[in-house]
């Protein structure tokens, strides 16, 4: 088991973002998150990489509880949803993948993961000139640059065209199938999610579903309970 | 120009210090300048006054007690920030004020103002003794071997704090460490420009650098070498005209800074 998350509850400012959620992940799946906005997936994504200590429950990595230490931080990759920097940091994408080398690691698999992800020759460009898509394919490379056995990208694909979403969705599920990366990815795209997880979390505060895809998407009410609630929340914000 | 200046002692501490303090303050200021801390130099240089004004009043070195009191507020305003959410603007306003209001009330207690405080306020490069030029080449030479150690760490949580922190960086800490670096930097350098002045070289050099350079190393090494040629060249200048040295290397400074948007406004300048 790569991934064990029991009984987790954060408030945050007072309000409950998480309510008792517990699940698992194995080794080599492909788990979709879904949930619709303020459902608390990045919540329980800051919790899982050590960035929002203030839960209770249990979170393990590899066996270990995270409390304890931050040495798992090293195993996995990270993908957020709009990475934030400066537009004008001087950074090539050179610059940005080998920031995420850990000293002593290979800096020749740098070569290898540009040519991978197709941003090879993008290498002596600044990070802020690239498109949408090619930035978060240059973050992908940073994520795995130290040979990561699991990698969360949390709504990766945020504002980026649908060429780009789609390049990146095939370099995912080659991560998957072809290296056994184990992935945890939150996307609000269900037609995605059932075209490539294997397992499916859909989480609203509490988690009302944890499975695998198939059983998740083969259940009419179940994907109309889903869709109801994106529904109400999409009503709610416009 | 004369090369008879160049033969003399005292401009040889002057450029070999100058230089060192160019090296120093580019790199430390371009980690500065990206963090949007850009002011932060100021702030320090301001709250080293108090430091000098201590030291004068104390009757200890000044540049020593400037050490002190520069770290001190640097990581004290550091804390506080983080801790009651200040934004970074606000609390250099307070460590620029509190600085200036230390040393002024310092110095009512000493009894006046005395000529030294003035060299401090505007630089007295050419009056670097051998002892003071030690120092800045070993501040020097320490802080940049601080920096190759921490390269990596500094640049990716300059970078994004966020992701920094989720690759196992301890990204306070990494914080605290350019803060100090930072104090260090500006009591080491005040000698060449002064309390007043500091911040331009921590900045101007940079600003510049980052209009020319692709990835970071090629900025950072851009930075150098204007801010160097900013600094020898106004030494030289200075001594030649009889003007003010710390003047002459911010203008030169602002002059490259000048030729730069000028190039870049009629689009002849390309990454």
């Amino acid at each position: 088991m790569i991934v064990k998350v029991d009984d987790l509850t954060v408030r945050y400012q007072g309000i409950l973002a998480l309510d008792g959620i517990s699940f698992e992940v194995d080794e080599g799946d492909f788990l979709g998150m879904i949930g619709p906005n303020g459902a608390g997936k990045s919540t329980l994504f800051d919790v899982m990489l050590g960035l929002n200590t203030g839960y209770k429950g249990i979170v393990e990595f590899f066996g270990s509880d995270i409390r304890k230490s931050r040495d798992y931080l090293g195993r996995i990759g990270y993908v957020p949803q709009n990475p934030v920097f400066e537009r004008n940091f001087p950074a090539t994408v050179r610059d940005v993948v080998q920031m995420g080398l850990k000293r002593g690691s290979d800096a020749g698999r740098i070569d290898g993961i540009l040519q991978q992800l197709w941003i090879h020759e993008l290498a002596g460009r600044r990070i802020g000139e690239l498109s949408g898509g090619q930035q978060q394919r240059v973050f992908i490379a940073k994520a795995l640059v130290n040979d990561p056995k699991v990698l969360i990208l949390d709504e990766p694909v945020t504002g980026v065209d649908r060429q780009s979403t789609e390049l990146f969705y095939s370099i995912l599920s080659e991560l998957n199938s072809v290296q056994g990366i184990t992935i945890i990815w939150s996307s609000h795209d269900l037609d995605a999610v059932n075209r490539l997880a294997n397992h499916v979390a859909c989480l609203n505060q509490t988690l009302f579903f944890h499975g695998e895809s198939e059983r998740f998407f083969s259940d009419d009410k179940l994907v109309k309970q889903y869709s109801e609630a994106s529904m109400q929340e999409h009503m709610h914000q416009h | 120009m004369s090369l008879e200046i160049l033969g003399y002692g005292f401009m040889h501490r002057a450029l070999v210090s100058g230089a060192a303090i160019a090296v120093l303050c580019s790199v430390v200021g371009l980690f500065l300048v990206l963090r949007r801390y850009s002011l932060f130099g100021d702030a320090i240089a301001h709250s080293s006054f108090g430091g000098i004004a201590l030291g004068l009043l104390a009757g200890v070195y000044p540049l020593w007690t400037a050490y002190g009191v520069s770290i001190a507020s640097a990581l004290i305003i550091t804390k506080v920030k983080d801790k009651f959410n200040i934004s970074g603007d606000a609390s250099i306003a307070v460590l620029l004020s509190s600085g200036i209001a230390a040393g002024l009330v310092i110095i009512g207690l000493s009894g006046g103002f005395t000529v030294d405080i003035f060299s401090f306020l505007f630089g007295s490069i050419l009056l670097v003794g051998a002892d003071d030029a030690v120092l800045v080449l070993v501040m020097t030479g320490a802080i940049l071997i601080i920096v190759l150690l921490f390269y990596r760490q500094m640049l990716y949580s300059t970078f994004s704090e966020e992701q920094a922190q989720v690759s196992g960086i301890h990204v306070q800490r990494i914080n605290y460490l350019i803060v100090v670096m930072a104090g260090i930097t500006v009591v080491t350098s005040i000698q060449l420009v002064g309390v007043l002045l500091i911040s331009a070289l921590f900045v101007i050099p940079n600003v510049t650098a980052i209009m020319y350079g692709r990835g970071f190393l090629q900025t950072a090494v851009i930075s150098v070498i204007l801010s160097v040629s900013a600094v020898v060249a106004g030494i030289l200048v200075s001594y030649l005209f009889d003007i003010t040295p710390a003047g002459t290397i911010v203008l030169l400074s602002i002059g490259m800074l000048g030729c730069t948007m000028g190039l870049k406004s009629a689009g002849l300048l390309s990454r």
